[in-house]
């Protein structure tokens, strides 16, 4: 745990090093604010709800900033060399791949964390459900994790960051839209409705929508963490079979 | 010390290492010998960890790499080649990373740090980013990333290529000072350097280990080992067909004034002491007489040529 510890502290102090965490901090609440303000129509709505003007669209806005978090988190280490330094420390795959993890979801959840704002300008205005924001964050870092873990699989596979970029997006966009309703709708109209709840369960989106209703369900949670189980593990299978 | 049985590496179609086995004792530096691509990096990056054998296995201090492989990674000092280190960090910073994932912490992890810094002679770019600092320093870095844990075995790949004849020189005198009480293995394609820091030298071509010894035993597998050289104070017609008639001699290159003599294979007689004997009775002038030592070029050349020649074909 120690050497995770040790590899996140580094992993993060790098994002940092680099003005890209800081333009993408910038370019992630400046997105949020205009989408929860202007294409929501925050104030014109006058209802003291962040699910439907702010939570809603973060599906969206981690579609494109997530993979550019991660991509960088393995493809460069191969690109520059330094996995052959980092891999021949007395340290094991999964704790380099949990430290790397870490430091990508920290980095994230800061970035979630820097969108409070929002919270103070609802909580000013009106008197919104506080359980529904606190669900509403959790489904958000939850879903910030699980856009990562892919991102961090793809990443593995190359050495090149904007492979690992457009790969990742491609299968957060797939995940995504699987549940989507507009996308349920027309594979509703021919295909079986237990093949269609089937798939859809695979997406992110339903789960999303109980979270940011405030509803805790375990099976969401549980979805989250097995999609997350999941990723890691394959990037671990991935980058023993490139040993 | 370091234990290699029977290591392979196949990737896909190209067998990259062939049933390398070795050992390396304390207090040997062990050179490792071979062309570009002969598979000298990839048994290296095998005994690290970095890369899993196909086939065999090796042990570090004991430490089997592929059933306590993070045991056998805290025996070793690596550097790799190129010497890769993070771009962004301080030379300080990231000796103090790679010492945290050694294990160390608080006094003791800044002592190890300020002792590395010390020992590569790295006071004057500690505070800067390794990603500006020139390949010299960059490779000093690696390089005390590799040594500060004081480990009992060190692994290099290349660790003076590209570096200019000073740096080279401190590398080597930084090497050799940490002989004594480590096991050391070094990889290379210049022959010099085997000289100038091996104490026995492995040659590696194709991914097979084809030759294994001590520099003076490598030598003597060459044609110019024990030849005599004779350099005449002008070109004398006649010297080459009266030295090649002696009944120890093989053949002799005349090259100018100076002719080398190769022993004669089955007789076994005393080249040196005929070649002399010669030379006073036909009093030739001349400027030197000498025994040579060997070339390990030639011995390379000759263990490795091959494979280049099919890769051509």
């Amino acid at each position: 745990m120690n050497a995770s510890i040790t590899i996140a502290k580094r992993e993060l102090k790098s994002y940092f090093e680099s003005p890209v965490a800081y333009v993408f901090l910038v370019v992630f609440l400046m997105l949020t604010g205009f989408l929860t303000f202007y294409v929501s129509s925050y104030y014109e709505v006058r209802q003291a709800d962040l699910s439907r003007s702010f939570f809603i669209w973060h599906p969206w806005v981690y579609l494109l900033l997530v993979p550019a978090a991660s991509m960088r988190l393995w493809a460069e280490e191969r690109r520059a060399g330094t996995i052959e330094l980092l891999l021949t420390m007395p340290v094991t795959m999964l704790q380099a791949i949990v430290g790397k993890f870490l430091a990508a979801w920290v980095f994230l959840l800061i970035a979630l964390a820097l969108t409070f704002p929002v919270v103070c300008t609802t909580a000013y205005l009106g008197a919104p459900d506080v359980g529904a924001i606190i669900g509403g964050y959790l489904g958000s870092a939850l879903l910030a994790g699980t856009y990562l873990s892919v991102g961090m699989l793809t990443s593995a596979t190359t050495r090149n960051q904007v492979i690992s970029f457009v790969l990742s997006l491609v299968i957060c966009l797939l995940l995504l839209m699987a549940g989507w309703p507009p996308v349920t709708e027309i594979f509703a109209k021919w295909a079986p409705d237990w093949l269609v709840r089937c798939v859809a369960s695979f997406s992110f989106m339903p789960h999303f929508d109980s979270l940011q209703r405030g509803v805790l369900d375990l099976r969401d949670l549980a979805y989250y963490v097995s999609v997350m189980a999941f990723m890691l593990f394959g990037t671990h299978l991935i980058l023993e079979n490139r040993k | 010390m370091i234990e290699v049985k029977d290591i392979s590496k196949r990737f896909g179609a190209i067998q990259a290492v062939d049933n390398v086995s070795f050992t390396a004792e304390q207090g040997e530096i062990l050179g490792f010998l071979g062309p570009n691509g002969a598979g000298k990096s990839t048994t290296m990056r095998m005994i690290t960890g970095f890369l899993a054998p196909s086939s065999g296995t090796a042990s570090v201090c004991g430490h089997d790499i592929l059933t306590a492989p993070v045991a056998a990674k805290r025996q070793i000092g690596y550097l790799p080649e190129n010497a890769p280190a993070y771009a962004e960090m301080t030379a300080t910073s990231f000796l103090q990373f790679a010492g945290e994932l050694r294990g160390f912490g608080g006094a003791e992890l800044n002592g190890k740090v300020e002792a590395a810094i010390e020992r590569c002679r790295l006071e004057k770019v500690r505070n800067q980013s390794v990603g500006t600092l020139s390949k010299g320093y960059k490779q000093r870095v690696c390089f005390a990333q590799a040594v500060l844990h004081d480990p009992p075995v060190l692994i290099m790949d290349e660790p003076t290529d590209g570096l200019d004849p000073n740096q080279k020189h401190i590398v080597r005198t930084m090497i050799k000072d940490m002989a004594e009480k480590k096991t050391i293995i070094i990889s290379t394609h210049i022959l010099e350097e085997v000289d100038a820091v091996c104490s026995r030298a492995i040659i590696i071509s194709d991914g097979r280990l084809v030759a294994n010894g001590t520099p003076e035993e490598l030598r003597s597998a060459s044609r110019t080992h024990g030849a005599v050289e004779v350099v005449f104070k002008e070109p004398v017609a006649g010297a080459a067909g009266a030295l090649r008639a002696l009944s120890s001699a093989d053949d002799v290159d005349e090259a100018g004034a100076k002719c080398t003599v190769y022993k004669g294979g089955q007789d076994g007689g005393d080249l040196f002491a005929d070649v002399a004997k010669l030379l006073r009775e036909k009093s030739w002038p001349m400027i030197s007489l000498r025994t040579l030592d060997g070339r390990l070029d030639e011995v390379f050349q000759n263990l490795t040529i091959g494979d280049d020649l099919s890769r051509v074909g």
